[in-house]
C-alpha cells in the first residue's frame, strides 16, 4: 500500500534536542561498589543517616535480581560500566545565577528553559538539573514568601535534612524493586517540595532533567509534600543527546499528600530514543509512586511518553486516606525500534476511595507498546471505585500494542470497571481528511491528538500545547 | 463575448478512463464532460464502478489508473495528491461518511476550510470568524450547532452524517461536487433538506455528479444527463427520462445495450 509507506515515512522523528554541551565535568571513576557511595555521599557533604541509607540500599540490591517480567527486550545492562556521579565543574558555592557557567545556561536557553533573571519563565519556577546536579532553582525567593520550598534534594538534605529523614524512601522503600534500590544507592540530585499547610502553590513548580554525558547514569530522586489542605502542579521534562551507546535513567520520585491536599504531577518525557535502527537511546526505569496518607487528598499523574529506547515506568497511588483519590493519565508514543511497557497501580486501601486510569498507546515503525496496571481493593477499601480506559493505537503494520490489566479485590463492597480499545489509522480515515483538503502529515497529527483528547485535557494548558506540538513533532517527517 | 466563451470550457473531463485495484481491472474505458451549470447523474447496479469511479475522480490511493485521463479546468490532474484537488475545487460526498474519534467536528471543519481558501488566495479564518460562517451555512443544511462540538461523524445517524457532508460542501464551495449515494439511508424529509441544500450550494458556474439508485433524488435535482454504468464501463447515456424508463423497467433492461456494444 501506497500510504503504509506514507505513514512510515511521516512518523520519522527528528530530534531536535541531541547536541552535547561541551563542558569540563568531573566524573568518578566507572563501577559501583561501597567506595563509590561513600565518595558520592562525601561529595554532597551529607550527614550520616543518609549514608546509612544509601548503603543499606546497595547491600539490598546486590541481594536482588534485574526484574525480567516486562515485555521488554533489551542488552543486559553492565552495572560495573556506568559512572555514577557526573558534574560540571564549577565554583564551589554559587550564590546567584550569574555565576553559573554561561554554557550551562546557554544549554537551558537552547532546550527552551530559560533560567536567568532577565529571561526566565513567568509563572513558573524550574528547578534545572544536569547530569548529576541541579545548577539552578528559580523564583526561590517568591516561593519562600508563601513558605513554600522548591529546591535540589542535595539543598534540602543541608537545610531540611528533619524532613528528609522523615519522608525520604517511605512511598518508595529502597527495597521496593531493584532500580530503587540502585536509585536510592546512588542517586545524586533531583527536587525537593514542600508545601505548608494551607498554602495554594502561586505557580506551577518544574523540573528539567537533561542527561549530557554519554557514559554516566542519572540517578535523580524527587520528593514533594504537600500538608493538610495544600495544593500544587508540578511538572517535569526531560532531553539527552544523541549517543549511539545506551544511558541508564533510573529515578525515584516519591509524593506524599495529607488531609485534603491535592498534588498533580504532570511529566513530558522525551528522552533520546535511539536512531531508526534501535541503536542508542535512554534506558528509562523510574519508580514514581504517591501515597494519599490524608482524608480527601488527591494525587494526579498524567504523562507524555515520546522518547527513551526502553521506558519502564508504572506511576502510582497508594490510597490510604478515607475518600482519597487517584488517577493516572498517559500518552505513550513508540516509534522505531523504541519498547514501552508502562502503566499504573491504583491501591485501594482506605474506604470510598476513587481511582481513574486513562492510559493511550501509539505504536509507530517497529515498536512495542505495552500498558500494565493493576487495580487493588483491599479488605478496607469498602465503597470504593475504580475506572480504567486503556486504549491503543497501531500506525503501520509492523508495530505492537499489548494491554495487560491485574485486578485484585479482596472487597466485594468496591467496583472495578475495565474498558479496552484498539484502533488503527485506517487509509479511509486518511483519503476522508485529506479529500477535505487536509495533508496527509496533519491528517495523521489530528487523528492522532484527536486520540490522545481526553488525556491531554488533563495537563496544565501550556504544557498540553507543548504535548500536541511535540506528538505532532514526531509525527513529522519526509512526505513530499 | 470572451468570457461567455470561457465559461463553455468544461469543468471535468475523463478521457478513456481505466483504473484498478490490486490488478483488478474496475474501469474499463469510462469517458464524459461536465460543463458547467450541469447535473449529471450515474446509475447502475451494485460493483458496476460507480463508487470507484468517484473515489478515483478525488484521488483514492489504493487505485491505479491504468489509462486515460481526468482533466480538471484544462489540466490532468491524474497524479495530484486527493488534498491538492479537494483544495482545487473537487468535492467527493462519501456514501459512508468515515467517523474520526477525537477529532473535533468544528476544528475539522475549519482546517478543511482554511485549506482551500488559502488555494483560493482568500484569508484563513480564525476560529471566531469561523463559527460565523459555519453558522450561516448550518441553516442550509438544517443542523443544530451541537453537532460541530462532537467528533467528526461519531455517533452520527445516517441522516446526520450525509447532511455533515453537504454542510462541508456549502463551505468548501466546490467548482464539482460528485455525490455518492448521497440519498441512500434519508428519509423523504431528510432528502428534501439535503436536495435543496445542494441546490442552494450549486449554481451556473458548477458542476454535479450524482450517484444513485433512486429516481427520488433526481425528482428533487434533475439531472440533464443520466449515465448508466456496466462492469467499469458507461453503456448508456441519455436525458432525464433515462433514469425514469430505467426505474419503470430495472437495470435487467440496461442488459440488452451490452449485447448491443
Amino acid at each position: 500500500m501506497v500510504n503504509e509507506n506514507l505513514v512510515k515515512d511521516v512518523v520519522k522523528e527528528p530530534y531536535k534536542y541531541g547536541f552535547v554541551t561541551d563542558i569540563e565535568t568531573e566524573k568518578i571513576e566507572k563501577g559501583l561498589n561501597e567506595d563509590i557511595i561513600k565518595l558520592i555521599s562525601q561529595k554532597k557533604e551529607e550527614p550520616k543517616f543518609l549514608l546509612d541509607f544509601r548503603l543499606k540500599a546497595f547491600k539490598k540490591w546486590q541481594k536482588m535480581k534485574e526484574p525480567d517480567w516486562a515485555a521488554l527486550g533489551y542488552k543486559k545492562i553492565d552495572y560495573q560500566d556506568i559512572i555514577y556521579y557526573s558534574a560540571p565543574k564549577q565554583k564551589e558555592k554559587i550564590s546567584s545565577l550569574d555565576e553559573v557557567d554561561p554554557k550551562l545556561l546557554e544549554t537551558f536557553d537552547k532546550l527552551g528553559i530559560p533560567l536567568t533573571e532577565q529571561k526566565k519563565l513567568t509563572n513558573v519556577a524550574v528547578d534545572a538539573v544536569f547530569d548529576s546536579v541541579s545548577i539552578a532553582t528559580t523564583f526561590r525567593e517568591e516561593l519562600a514568601e508563601h513558605g513554600v520550598i522548591f529546591c535540589s534534594i542535595s539543598e534540602a538534605v543541608k537545610n531540611h535534612a528533619d524532613l528528609i529523614e522523615k519522608y525520604l524512601g517511605t512511598v518508595v522503600p529502597a527495597s521496593d524493586n531493584y532500580f530503587a534500590a540502585l536509585n536510592s544507592a546512588v542517586f545524586s540530585d533531583g527536587s525537593f517540595v514542600y508545601i505548608p499547610k494551607g498554602v495554594t502553590c502561586p505557580m506551577d513548580l518544574s523540573s528539567y532533567f537533561r542527561i549530557n554525558s554519554g557514559d554516566s547514569g542519572q540517578f535523580e530522586r524527587t520528593l514533594i509534600i504537600a500538608e493538610e489542605s495544600s495544593s500544587v502542579s508540578y511538572l517535569e521534562g526531560c532531553t539527552a543527546p544523541m549517543f549511539d551507546t545506551n544511558t541508564l535513567h533510573a529515578a525515584v520520585v516519591e509524593l506524599i499528600a495529607l488531609d485534603d491536599a491535592s498534588i498533580k504531577y504532570s511529566t513530558v518525557q522525551n528522552w533520546y530514543a535511539g536512531d531508526e535502527e534501535g541503536i542508542g537511546g535512554i534506558f528509562n526505569f523510574v519508580t514514581k509512586r504517591g501515597k494519599c496518607l490524608g482524608k480527601r487528598s488527591k494525587i494526579s499523574w498524567s504523562q507524555v511518553e515520546t522518547g527513551s529506547a526502553i521506558t519502564w515506568k508504572y506511576p502510582s497511588c497508594l490510597l490510604l486516606g478515607e475518600e482519597s483519590v487517584g488517577e493516572f493519565y498517559s500518552v505513550a508514543l513508540t516509534n522505531n525500534l523504541q519498547q514501552a511497557d508502562t502503566g499504573t497501580k491504583m491501591i485501594h486501601i482506605g474506604p470510598k476511595t476513587k481511582s481513574t486510569i486513562i492510559s493511550k498507546g501509539i505504536s509507530a515503525g517497529n515498536s512495542k507498546n505495552s500498558y500494565r496496571g493493576l487495580v487493588k481493593m483491599g479488605t478496607k477499601a469498602t465503597g470504593s471505585r475504580n475506572y480504567s480506559q486503556c486504549d491503543s493505537m497501531l500506525i503501520g503494520d509492523q508495530a505492537s500494542a499489548n494491554t495487560f490489566p491485574y485486578i485484585k479485590s479482596q472487597q466485594p463492597n468496591s467496583e472495578i470497571e475495565h474498558e479496552a480499545s484498539t484502533c488503527r489509522i485506517s487509509e479511509d480515515q486518511l483519503f476522508y481528511l485529506q479529500s477535505r483538503g487536509i495533508e496527509f502529515e496533519e491528517a495523521v497529527s489530528m487523528m492522532v491528538s484527536g486520540f490522545c483528547r481526553d488525556v491531554f485535557n488533563q495537563l496544565p494548558m501550556e504544557f498540553a500545547a507543548e504535548a500536541d506540538k511535540l506528538l505532532a513533532l514526531k509525527l513529522e517527517g519526509s512526505v513530499g | 463575448m470572451q468570457s461567455k466563451m470561457k465559461e463553455s470550457d468544461p469543468i471535468l473531463e475523463v478521457e478513456n478512463l481505466s483504473a484498478s485495484t490490486e490488478n483488478l481491472p474496475i474501469l474499463k474505458g469510462v469517458s464524459f464532460t461536465v460543463y458547467p451549470g450541469e447535473i449529471h447523474a450515474i446509475m447502475g447496479r451494485n460493483g458496476c464502478g460507480k463508487s470507484t469511479l468517484s473515489k478515483i475522480i478525488a484521488g483514492h490511493p489504493s487505485y491505479n489508473i491504468t489509462n486515460g485521463d481526468i482533466k480538471f479546468l484544462g489540466e490532468n490532474i491524474n497524479s495530484l495528491e486527493p488534498e491538492e484537488r479537494s483544495q482545487s475545487g473537487i468535492f467527493l460526498g462519501f456514501q459512508y461518511p468515515i467517523e474520526i474519534p477525537g477529532v473535533s467536528n468544528l476544528e475539522f471543519l475549519r482546517v478543511s476550510t482554511n485549506a482551500r481558501r488559502k488555494f483560493l488566495n482568500k484569508e484563513e479564518l480564525d476560529t471566531f470568524d469561523f463559527e460565523e460562517l459555519v453558522k450561516e451555512k448550518l441553516e442550509i443544511v438544517k443542523m443544530d450547532h451541537a453537532f460541530l462540538s462532537r467528533s467528526v461523524n461519531q455517533g452520527f445517524s445516517g441522516g446526520e452524517k450525509k447532511r455533515n457532508e453537504i454542510l462541508q460542501m456549502a463551505l468548501l464551495e466546490p467548482k464539482i461536487a460528485i455525490l455518492d449515494e448521497t440519498d441512500s439511508g434519508l428519509d423523504i424529509d431528510a432528502l428534501r433538506i439535503v436536495a435543496s441544500g445542494i441546490k442552494k450550494i450549486t449554481n451556473a458556474h458548477t458542476g454535479i455528479i450524482l450517484i444513485t439508485h433512486y429516481q427520488r433524488l433526481l425528482d428533487e435535482i434533475k439531472p440533464n444527463y443520466v449515465h448508466v454504468m456496466s462492469d467499469g464501463k458507461i453503456i448508456k447515456t441519455g436525458q432525464s427520462d433515462l433514469a425514469l424508463e430505467l426505474e419503470e423497467k430495472g437495470y435487467e433492461w440496461t442488459d440488452n445495450f451490452i449485447k448491443e456494444t
